[in-house]
């Protein structure tokens, strides 16, 4: 792991004594405008991904909020067409995905703490990281839009032909489908930016084996980002083709198969879930470190499970597809791969819990939050291994229990691992200190909610409930009912978090650079609280 | 799990003990139940090995849960800063390293192998008995008998407004798939137009029905009764409203039914609501 002597911490504050008095024109604050719109600096940048998260993440939210209350009761009628309910649950699932998890995590945290823990001045490309950010807003707009017209009840997997001109004619499914080009774009050129970053702009001395978790989190999730998007992006332009422009690619009264947009979509949609997860994968590392006051427990090992992850997570994309009549061989090896994700997976959960073991913890809010995600991503992650199983996934493909699955993995372990960077970095990156008791009374309230939201479901799934209804059987009608009063306690959650927010924001108490101690080892920590505009101006040296 | 599954079974068989006297006008039934925390009974041999196995897996990963669990616990209160104030430096432990490598690695095997059998018992059947097409429209089922006949009928959901006592919201259907108990089926699932699943939860089947394209897999079925499922893929506005019923009736039965329905399809009643609901009758007495 990277370390700073002391001597560097200090040369680098002296640095930053000098920029703040104004000596060093390149420490000027630009404009208004000129700051937040044309940005080409990465914690600004980073600042407005992490708005345009909270944003995103909150309409997102409020969509699953509508979700529970139709699906508290049965026959219910709060969405009044099966066509709004399909359209809602599609811009739920892209909302949270494209606009909230990874612009949080990604864009984000990324931005902010990758040139600040390798010692780079900041991002290789500044510039093409700002139309990284601004690629999004108009994404945003147009999947309202697709939300608003009421005409992308496709899912968000986009199976046509659902989503083709036949089934989904109206212009409101092209809008959501363009979002997902800019979304797409944008998140391209964000990794390839941060592979340049973090590949040429290391401080001297920070070879690859001393790099944070959290970098090479970063850096795997670049890859999988830059091989699995352009695979995205061909399926989309081939389903806008066969939407507007008479090409029939999925269409088989034109020769087209719809199976093969599937291969394309999960050949993208299974290293998704990983781009998802491996970010916070090094957000948690850092943080039991910090806390336990130990260094990273098998931190080669944690590297390279990384790594297996990402390289495993491109073989297995048929899991998604055991039952669209591929060869029964071709199943089985999909399955056999599959399994083999969860032993790097295991690797991690058990090195994250010997990184504690013999350690002298503090249980503060962010370690709270580090916790719960190793107690809810472990639920996540056995119960993949059921899903895995092509012999049962024929009684639950599709049914809640796929629901409660990937929302264990996403909806809590990667939110939780966005809550817990939030809690560990926001005195570093705003200046002022959020307040303890409410992080708490934050997380366990959310820690509630959502397992009193996504347990249930499983049982649901079992019992045969399938997803994507807006009504059912009246025997399902009792953890539904149960997951609906999840949702709600989940809901009040959020607005805590906000309260949380506005707490951290008007607070006057000064901030101090290293404000966990002797835990936190990473070179942000030897910048000021918030670090300066422009930081080292000097490159720390590693050693 | 074994217990528990046949202490379930003994229950349920005094419950429905009274159901089963002759007379009493119920056929059996295998829905979802309120509060279910688990898969559905099984109804035939499929089922049966997908929940022997889910057990299995369950079993593992329960454990493993509740081992993290504990190890979790156990870091909170012998590791938190009042009881350890001193953080030790450890960061390596080959051997426990290798540890958590391997015994996960064997735990995935002792699922794999029951796991590769399974999908091989279930991908189709050597020597069918019946052929059933099962194409599946916007929104509603139709079942082919191309080997009896080649007639087809068309399952739709039963409208609230006319839901007959005892009947399941939007569960029942108007014409049942009837299928002869004890016969291996062969099901092949085509569109012509988006994709449905056609998922039936106790009897363990469930496939795509894919434009362009023929899906088969099998099931059989235990004993007479009525087996429910619901369209299992996003399918456009009314996707929770194409369940599917499949009633289990003996062999006799079955080829009367099959022989009435063609009639009344030769005789142009495509929808065949009088025919499927006299034959009903005739099973339940
Ligand atoms: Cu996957
Ligand atoms: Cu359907």
């Amino acid at each position: 792991m990277a370390s700073t002597t002391h001597d560097h911490a200090h040369d680098d504050h002296h640095a930053h004594g000098h920029d703040d008095h104004g000596h060093d024109h390149h420490d000027h604050k630009p404009s208004f405008v000129a700051r937040w719109f044309f940005s080409t600096n990465h914690k600004d940048i980073g600042t407005l991904y992490l708005i345009f998260a909270v944003v995103g993440g909150i309409v997102g939210g409020a969509l699953s909020e509508i979700m529970r209350a139709q699906l508290q009761f049965p026959n219910n009628h709060i969405v009044e067409s099966g066509q709004q309910w399909n359209t809602i649950i599609t811009t739920h699932g892209l909302l949270m995905i494209f606009f909230s998890v990874m612009p949080a995590l990604i864009g984000g945290f990324g931005n902010w703490f990758i040139p600040l823990m390798i010692g780079a001045p900041d991002m290789a490309f500044p510039r093409l990281n700002n139309i990284s950010f601004w690629l999004l807003p108009p994404a945003f707009v147009l999947i309202c839009i697709g939300l608003v017209m009421g005409e992308s009840g496709s899912g968000w997997t986009l199976y046509p032909p659902l989503s083709n001109a036949t089934y989904e004619s109206g212009m409101g499914m092209d809008c959501t489908l363009f979002a997902l080009h800019l979304a797409g774009v944008s998140s391209l050129l964000g990794a390839m930016n941060f592979i340049t970053t973090i590949f040429n702009m290391r401080a001297p001395g920070m070879t690859m084996h001393k790099l944070p978790l959290f970098i090479w989190a970063s850096l795997v999730t670049a890859w999988l980002l830059v091989l699995s998007v352009p695979v995205l992006a061909g399926a989309i332009t081939m389903l806008i083709c066969d939407r507007n422009f008479g090409t029939a690619f999925f269409d088989p009264a034109g020769g087209g198969d719809p199976v093969l947009f599937q291969h394309l979509f999960w050949f993208f949609g299974h290293p998704e879930v990983y781009i998802m997860i491996l970010p916070g994968f090094g957000i948690i590392s850092h943080v039991i470190s910090t806390f336990s006051k130990k260094p990273i427990f098998g931190y080669l090992g944690m590297v390279y499970a990384m790594v297996g992850i990402g390289v495993v997570g491109f073989v297995v994309w048929a899991h998604h597809m055991y039952l669209s009549g591929i060869d029964i061989d071709t199943r089985a090896y999909f399955m056999g791969a599959t399994m083999v994700i969860a032993v790097p997976t295991g690797i991690k959960i058990f090195s994250w819990i010997a990184t504690m073991w013999g350690g002298s913890i503090d249980f503060k809010t962010p370690m709270l939050w580090a916790v719960g995600f190793l107690f809810v991503f472990t639920i996540g992650g056995v119960t993949g291994v059921v899903c895995a199983n092509a012999g049962i996934d024929e009684a639950i493909h599709n049914t809640y229990y796929v629901i409660a699955h990937f929302h264990y993995v996403l909806s809590l372990g990667a939110v939780f691992s966005i809550f817990c960077g939030f809690y560990y970095w926001i005195g570093k990156m705003s200046g002022r200190q959020y307040p303890e008791f409410w992080g708490k009374v934050h997380f366990w309230l959310f820690f509630l909610g959502v397992n009193l939201t996504f347990f249930p479901q499983h049982f649901l799934g079992l019992s045969g409930m399938p997803r994507r209804y807006p009504d059912y059987p009246d025997a399902f009608a009792g953890w539904n009912y149960v997951s609906s009063v999840g949702a709600y306690i989940s809901g009040v959650s959020v607005l805590v978090f906000l309260y949380v927010c506005f707490r951290t924001f008007t607070s006057k108490a000064p901030v101090a650079d290293n404000y966990w101690g002797e835990g936190a080892t990473t070179l942000e920590w030897t910048q000021t609280s918030p670090p300066a505009f422009h930081t080292y101006t000097e490159l720390p040296r590693i050693h | 799990m074994q217990l528990f599954r046949r202490l379930f079974a003994a229950l349920t068989l005094i419950l429905m003990a009274p159901l089963a006297v002759p007379g009493w006008g119920a056929v059996y039934a295998q829905a979802p139940k309120a509060w279910e925390m688990g898969m559905q009974p099984a109804g035939n041999e499929i089922k049966r090995r997908i929940i022997d196995l889910h057990d299995l897996v369950l079993v593992i990963i329960t454990l493993t849960t509740i081992f993290v669990a504990v190890l979790l616990a156990v870091v909170i209160v012998k590791f938190n800063a009042k009881a350890n104030p001193v953080p030790s430096k450890t960061s390596h432990h080959t051997g426990l390293e290798i540890a958590w490598t391997t015994i996960p690695v064997l735990l995935l095997v002792v699922m794999a192998i029951p796991s590769f059998r399974l999908i091989y018992y279930q991908d189709r059947t050597p020597n069918p008995d019946l052929t059933i097409k099962v194409v599946a429209h916007q929104w509603y089922w139709e079942y082919g008998y191309p080997d009896q006949g080649n007639f087809s009928i068309e399952s739709r959901y039963v409208h609230d407004e006319d839901l007959k006592k005892g009947q399941l919201r939007l569960l029942d259907v108007d014409n049942q798939m009837v299928v002869p108990v004890g016969k291996n089926i062969r099901i092949l699932t085509s569109s012509p137009e988006v994709i449905h699943s056609f998922f039936i939860p106790s009897l363990g089947v469930q496939r795509y029905a894919i434009p362009g394209r023929t899906i088969e897999t099998w099931f059989s079925v235990d004993k007479p009764g009525v087996y429910y499922g619901q369209c299992n893929q996003i399918c456009g506005s009314e996707h929770s409203r194409m369940p599917i019923a499949v009633h289990a009736v003996s062999e006799q039965e079955f080829k009367a039914w099959a022989e009435q329905t063609k009639k009344s399809a030769d005789a142009g009643q495509p929808r065949l609501m009088a025919a499927a609901d006299a034959t009903a009758h005739e099973i339940q007495r």
